[in-house]
């Protein structure tokens, strides 16, 4: 039998029953659009994130404490901390390839000035942090290698921390009062925005590493020691020199595996999109859950088709369709249906893709190939839910086919 | 056309497994058709008539006995063989029409075209016209069987028959759910296409249907219990036309 009668036969008996074909569509559908709009946002969080771990510095490297696995994910990291501030001096004296070095000590404090209140964490770094980030000064400037040595009760105000202190005024020259021990303001840093996981950068205040660890007390440790290669091109081996002055820095033995974590921009995004990755698993589950599930509905309905069609079976197999025929036909229209099913996914998947874009104003963009793939396994599902059915199909028996009230 | 019978059965059975018992439909059946026959087969409910009829159509296949249909054995071939031969050398007319609902006539004809492997180069569309044509309802193509008396479906249900130009055209009963005129119409129709060569083999109940034909077997429990010519073979358009012209006296 010709393939376009084929088609043609398919397409009738499914608009003949135009509801039910619908409804059975429906789980195909929503399983496609789904999948289609959740991949264009997670591309679009995934762009996001990018472009902001770009902007974390310049052919940034950063050591974390504790050892990482395989995917970049540090185990127990911060469950004992093991970088010091002479890992930190050791790197800054002998790293050939870093141009500058600068450890973090984090410390959490209760800001009092101008009369307000506000919470921040405070970032006890050393001149080469806002080289090492790239971030420079709106009002005010940075401390110097003076005020390190000299543990000065210095620092500079992240742009939210300014603004909430000391609305519409300049704070340079004002004073803070952080865990009771009074700072001079200097600077205020210049606007940021936010990290890729959505927290303010802005939200903190810099002061010399040296004043943060012995004036003020309370719990605070070196969350990570940054430093700059000096071109792009030396980011990788800089890595594994730093690596090697930590270890002996920690007097690693040979045998015994790394306690800290070294990564440039490109593993953060990694690490970031990484959860991400885990994302799109998710939604490949429910991908594969949904169009079960729907192709569970095409067999279903296809099996009410071919009992109330057994007469017209019979009829057809009277005038000489072979079993393969009947098969043919009843595979054809649950593929028909099915990948109908698709196309309509595909198109509610593009729709409302554009519709997040424009709310969100991410980049949320399907790939052509990935529609096609969508569609592709949606006719999958219509060939391996379908064929059951026409197999029952083309198994009758002609005189009892034909018998069947 | 070859010089051997079109059907020849050699003790043909037929049993139904019904549970623990056996249902002997066909008990032994002895029968040769010679082109050109016009047969009726006749006898009581239950003798077996449909049974025969649908081995002789290929839609069920005999538990012992042989059937050859154009000097081939058919008995034995596998359920893809038995289609191309339903569709290219049997036409089957049944009882109830069997016509696909909410389908037009023209389709309802095409429908064995569709499933022709040998001649898929010609013109379906116009060979179900011409088969449309040949029984009468030219004028009826565009309708579909809700739209068309009995009559006039049982004469979709012969176009679709023989739209494949077979050489064997089998009838379960055609006329048993039409008056005694319309019964005779379409026993002209047959007639007709048997004049031009067409071996017609049909199932009936009736007696005065029966003489229209050339040949009689009755069967009784499964066997043939007559098998006799028929002497005064009666003209099926003639009679419609006196009948016609005693109703317009
Ligand atoms: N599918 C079946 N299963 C079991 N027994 C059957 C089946 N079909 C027919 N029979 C039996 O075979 C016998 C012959 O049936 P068949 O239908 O051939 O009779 P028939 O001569 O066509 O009768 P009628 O004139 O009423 O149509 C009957 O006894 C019937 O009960
Ligand atoms: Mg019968």
């Amino acid at each position: 039998m010709r393939h376009a009668r084929l088609f043609r036969i398919a397409v009738r008996s499914i608009a003949r029953t135009k509801l039910r074909s619908a409804l059975t569509m429906l789980g195909v559908i929503i399983g496609v659009g789904a999948v289609m709009v959740m991949v264009a946002i997670g591309q679009g969080a995934r762009s996001r994130i990018e472009a902001s771990i770009q902007n974390l510095g310049t052919n940034l490297v950063v050591i974390t404490p504790g050892a990482s696995n395989a995917g970049g994910v540090s185990r127990g990291a911060g469950s004992f901390n093991r970088l010091t501030i002479d890992d930190a001096e050791k790197l800054a004296r002998e790293s050939l390839l870093l141009s500058n070095v600068s450890p973090v000590i984090m410390a959490g404090a209760r800001i009092r000035g101008g009369g307000a209140n506000w919470f921040a964490p405070i970032f006890g770094v050393d001149v080469a942090y806002p080289v090492i980030r790239d971030w420079a000064t709106s009002s005010g400037q940075f401390f110097g290698a003076a005020d390190v040595r000299a543990m000065r009760k210095v620092c500079v105000l992240g742009a939210t921390v300014a603004g909430n202190i000391f609305p519409g005024q300049d704070p340079v020259g004002e004073q803070v009062i952080l865990r009771g021990v009074p700072f001079k303001v200097i600077g205020v840093l210049a606007a940021k925005g936010q990290t890729a996981d959505g927290s303010d950068q802005d939200d903190c205040i810099l002061a010399p590493y040296t004043t943060v660890r012995t004036r003020l007390a309370g719990r605070q440790f070196i969350a990570q020691i940054l430093g700059s290669a000096w071109s792009a091109a030396d980011v990788e081996a800089a890595k594994s020199e730093v690596s090697a002055i930590m270890r002996e820095s920690h007097g690693l033995g040979d045998w015994e595996e790394d306690d800290f974590t070294v990564r440039n921009q490109a593993d953060l995004a990694e690490t970031a999109t990484g959860t991400t990755r885990v994302m799109s698993m998710l939604l490949a589950a429910i991908a594969a859950i949904s169009l079960f599930v729907g192709g569970i509905g095409i067999m279903n309905i296809m099996l009410v088709s071919v009992t109330e069609r057994t007469r017209e079976i019979g009829i057809r197999m009277a005038i000489g369709a072979r079993p393969g025929d009947v098969l043919a036909q009843f595979l054809v229209e649950a593929v028909v249906l099915s990948t109908l099913g698709g196309l309509v996914g595909v198109a509610i998947g593009y729709g409302s893709s554009w519709l997040v874009g424009r709310l969100t104003g991410w980049p949320t963009t399907i790939a052509p190939a990935m529609a096609g793939l969508a569609l592709g396994f949606s006719a999958a599902v219509g060939v391996f839910f379908g064929f059951w059915p026409a197999r029952k199909a083309a198994a009758l028996d002609p005189i009892a086919a034909l018998r069947y009230e | 056309m070859a010089t051997g019978p079109v059907i020849r059965l050699r003790d043909l059975q037929r049993t139904y497994a019904m549970g623990r018992n056996e249902v002997r439909a066909l008990a032994g059946i002895d029968l040769e058709v010679a082109p050109g026959e016009m047969i009726a087969i006749m006898g009581a409910s239950g003798s077996g008539k449909s049974t025969l009829m649908n081995i002789l159509g290929c839609l069920d296949r005999p538990t012992a006995g042989t059937y050859e249909l154009d000097g081939r054995r058919v008995d034995q071939l596998g359920g893809k063989e038995l289609a191309d031969i339903r569709n290219q050398r049997i036409g089957f007319v049944f009882q109830g029409f069997n016509l696909l609902p909410r389908t037009s006539a023209q389709e309802n004809v095409e429908l064995p075209l569709l499933y022709d492997r040998a001649h898929h180069h010609r013109d379906i569309g116009r060979a179900a016209t011409a088969a449309l044509e040949r029984v009468g309802l030219g004028d009826r193509r565009d309708h579909v069987p809700n739209e068309l008396s009995g009559g006039q479906q049982q004469r979709v249900a012969i176009a679709r028959a023989l739209v494949t130009e077979p050489a064997l055209l089998l009838a379960d009963e055609p006329t048993g759910n039409l008056d005694t005129h319309t019964s005779i119409e379409i026993l002209a129709l047959f007639q007709a296409l048997n004049d031009r060569g067409l071996t017609v083999v049909m199932v009936t109940h009736e007696l005065d249907l029966a003489r229209y034909v050339r040949r009689v077997v009755e069967l009784r429990d499964g066997r043939l219990v007559r098998d006799e010519a028929v002497r005064d073979r009666r003209d099926a358009a003639a009679d419609l036309a006196a009948g016609a012209a005693s109703a317009a006296s």
